[in-house]
């Protein structure tokens, strides 16, 4: 009894349903259920798509049998394999795509073709990604959306979904510790805890659609996408032609890759530096180098006992902000310092630290005069409250003397 | 000088001031003297600081440029660039604040020495309507140097007054000069702080001084009564010299303890207000609103069918009507006081104002 009341109820249910299959399928429990409610939250079902269009049928017709019916293009779930030929028939139509986003690309498909991924299924590997690994299957959202699972801030964990898998990794000659790597660079703490949503995720680097790893000759094209500067000052430097005969990638032989922590001074160390991975101590190149760390060092020293002084005369309420801009100047130039620090040029380096220099003598200074002017100020108000104290001793004794004299009247009268 | 052009110069002033009159007044003048007098210093102590306003604020009128785009730098100019800029703002500052905790304790000793009896009513009446004045003084005067906390304080502080039942919206909007605290907000609070709130405190404060002088200083009725069932007067010492001496050293001890917070505690500038930046967190008003504002953050945010802080602000506003109207609730139809429940009331307000302005303070 009780199957055929579910079949009459689902059947009017369907009477009055646009979309039979959502009306069918949450009415239905488990797997069968799942796709149509992830669906409620879909972009395309927002924009007016429905089941059909990805999977066919007739989203109309009130039997089950009929609505998926293979004469009526019913195709069932997607081969995982023509899974990027679907989602291409609408989103390589530029004429469609258009009316719904004026500015989304339309070579998605194109750049599947080129990357990792999209090799290795057309070579028949159904394990690697596909749309619907990144983006999600029934609940697909804007890119911009924070919930997409490739919004800049998810996108690591979605990535980490297969390269975070030490056994299939392990079936492609990959580590698997990319995306814990990331996790504690510097571009990660951008984007997490600072909330700058244009650092770098993984896609940033590798390409989305087509994601493919750098190859050592475009690492520094990368890196070079924000850190322009650094780029260039890097190309003009003897490092580079060395590290194109021998094949080394560019920053990523200082810096890593996915593990970028944020530099210091001490990467120019021989001992325990960078440095010392190539050159050994006493030779030109690490004097070189010593000579570089010991202008930064001497700038962060100054610049610290200037950030000492101000602080002090900050904590004693002696208004030094003008002087604190001094020391935002000083530490503009210890960053520029920093960024041609890639030159590897002593002389280009010194010009920067020379500026800061000069900023941060200016600013302690300052935190000299003000420290004079707290100690003026407390002398001050000594000698202004010994003046207070004499007159309030002189007060006392001009009411002392008023009490003696109208003392024995007034007892009289009380007696 | 000689002694004769003296002389002359005294009877010509006496011709035309008929300063013997107020020598004759002042030389007769007594004040009582009791167990209790020193809390009556506090009104003078009050007084010494409107007058430590008055002048230093004059002083920083000098430099001081009403508008988004310069006042911010000029009390930093103030600060930095003018000699004794820094003690000018600083004693101003803290004179505010001592003025409004003086005023706040001179209240409280009229409540719980009972001086706001008949026929002092109207004393009282013109001592709260000065405490009024002395916190839109305060409230006016945070917004002036244009910093971020007061910039902020000042929104939370005009959206409070925005719940005021019917006349919220147009009060708001009249406070801020505009649908939002800006530049308009600044001009109109500095033309609050330095001409109207300056001219009708001067006008109240003459009345207040005039109805004291009129009734006196008040003896409590305890010290009164011991002094009867010892069959004695309560003792009097003449104002002149004797209380003056005394309000004086009052008045020295005041300004040291001014001196030490203004020289060792100067008082901070800040950043420069930006009305585009978020607001930061743990924005609250001055110590003196403290209270009430934690008050109308516990408050939920729908209470029945009333909003929340709508009912908080008319509660706070009936409250604050029943202290102003105490004397004539205070007091029977025999005219005997109830002297417990207004010290039960009094004990009441303080420990509320104590403790809510503490959490407020720290959480």
């Amino acid at each position: 009894m009780r199957p055929i009341i579910a079949v009459l109820l689902l059947a009017a249910a369907a009477a009055w349903a646009q979309d039979t299959c959502l009306e069918c399928h949450e009415a239905l429990e488990g797997d069968l259920q799942a796709p149509a409610k992830a669906f409620a939250d879909d972009i395309h079902r927002e924009r007016g798509f429905g089941c059909a269009d990805c999977h066919g049928g007739d989203p109309t017709a009130m039997d089950p049998e009929e609505a998926m019916s293979p004469a009526k293009g019913f195709r069932g779930a997607i081969r995982r394999r023509r899974i990027p030929e679907l989602c291409a028939r609408c989103h390589s139509n530029p004429g469609l795509m258009h009316r719904y986003d004026p500015q989304q690309r339309v070579d998605q498909l194109a750049q599947y073709r080129t990357s990792v991924h999209g090799k290795r299924l057309a070579a028949g590997d159904e394990n690697v990604a596909t749309c619907v690994d990144c983006h999600s299957v029934h609940d697909i959202r804007k890119v911009k959306d924070p919930l997409s699972p490739v919004y800049p801030l998810r996108i690591v964990v979605t990535c980490a979904r297969c390269h975070a898998d030490e056994k299939l990794m392990a079936k492609y000659n990959l580590w698997a510790t990319q995306p814990e790597d990331y996790k504690a660079s510097v571009h990660w703490k951008a984007l997490a805890e600072r909330g700058d949503l244009s650092a770098p995720s993984c896609a940033s680097c590798h390409g989305n659609h087509g994601a493919t790893p750098p190859q050592v000759s475009s690492v520094a094209a990368v890196c070079g996408l924000c850190h322009v500067l650094q780029e260039q000052f890097f190309d003009k430097s003897p490092h580079y032609e060395a590290f194109t005969e021998l094949g080394l990638s560019g920053c990523v032989v200082c810096h890593g890759n996915h593990r970028i922590e944020h530099p210091t001074d001490k990467m120019l160390s021989i001992e325990g530096g960078v440095c010392g991975k190539c050159h050994e101590a006493g030779t030109p190149a690490a004097e070189i180098a010593g000579r570089i760390q010991g202008l930064l060092q001497r700038l962060s020293g100054e610049m610290e006992r200037a950030r000492a002084i101000l602080d002090e005369a900050r904590t004693a309420g002696i208004e030094v902000s003008e002087a604190e801009i001094q020391l935002v100047q000083a530490r503009d130039n210890l960053l520029k310092a920093r960024v041609t620090v890639h030159s590897f040029d002593v002389e280009a380096v010194r010009k920067d630290i020379d500026e800061g220099l000069k900023m941060a003598a200016t600013a302690y200074e300052a935190g000299v005069d003000a420290l004079k002017e707290r100690d003026r100020r407390r002398l001050g108000l000594v000698f202004s409250l010994v003046a207070i104290a004499v007159t309030i001793i002189g007060l006392w004794l001009a009411i002392r003397s008023r009490e003696q004299q109208t003392a024995a009247p007034t007892d009289a009268g009380r007696g | 000088m000689a002694p004769a052009a003296i002389a002359r110069i005294r009877w010509w002033l006496e011709d035309r001031l008929g300063l013997e009159t107020v020598k004759e007044f002042l030389a007769h003048k007594s004040v009582p003297r009791h167990s209790a007098t020193m809390w009556y210093y506090f009104g003078g102590i009050t007084l010494f600081l409107f007058g430590i306003q008055v002048a230093t604020g004059i002083l920083l009128l000098l430099y001081y440029r009403p508008s988004p785009n310069e006042a911010y730098e000029s009390v930093q100019f103030i600060m930095t660039q003018v000699d004794f800029g820094w003690l000018i703002r600083s004693v101003h500052s803290w004179a505010a604040n001592l003025m409004i905790l003086a005023a706040f304790i001179h209240m409280f000793s009229v409540v719980f020495l009972h001086a706001y009896r008949a026929p002092r009513e109207l004393t009282w009446l013109t001592g709260i309507v000065l405490l009024g004045l002395a916190l839109g003084f305060g409230f006016s005067g945070y917004l002036l140097p244009w910093n971020t906390i007061s910039f902020f304080a000042t929104k939370v502080g005009t959206d409070i007054a925005a719940d005021v039942p019917l006349i919220g919206p147009a009060l708001a909007r009249f406070l801020r000069g505009g649908a939002d605290v800006s530049g308009g907000t600044l001009t109109r609070f500095f033309g609050f702080h330095v001409a109207v709130l300056p001219g009708i405190t001067t006008l109240v404060l003459l009345l207040h001084l005039a109805l004291v002088q009129k009734w006196n200083i008040s003896v409590p009725p305890k010290v009164e009564q011991e002094y009867r069932q010892r069959g004695q007067e309560v003792p009097r010492i003449p104002f002149v010299p004797d209380f003056i001496l005394r309000e004086l050293m009052a008045w020295y001890i005041t300004l040291a303890i001014l001196g030490v917070l203004a020289a060792l505690f100067p008082w901070e500038l800040g950043e420069k207000a930006d009305p585009f930046a978020p607001a930061p967190a743990g924005i609250r008003p001055e110590w003196y609103f403290l209270a009430p504002f934690y008050t109308l953050k516990l408050i939920p945010s729908r209470v029945w069918f009333v909003e929340g802080e709508v009912l908080g602000v008319i509660c706070f506003g009936l409250l604050a009507l029943a202290w102003a109207c105490l004397p004539f609730w205070a007091s029977r139809r025999d005219g005997t006081i109830r002297t417990r429940l207004v010290t039960g009331a009094g004990v009441l307000l303080v420990s509320y104002l104590a403790v809510f302005s503490a959490l407020g303070y720290w959480r």
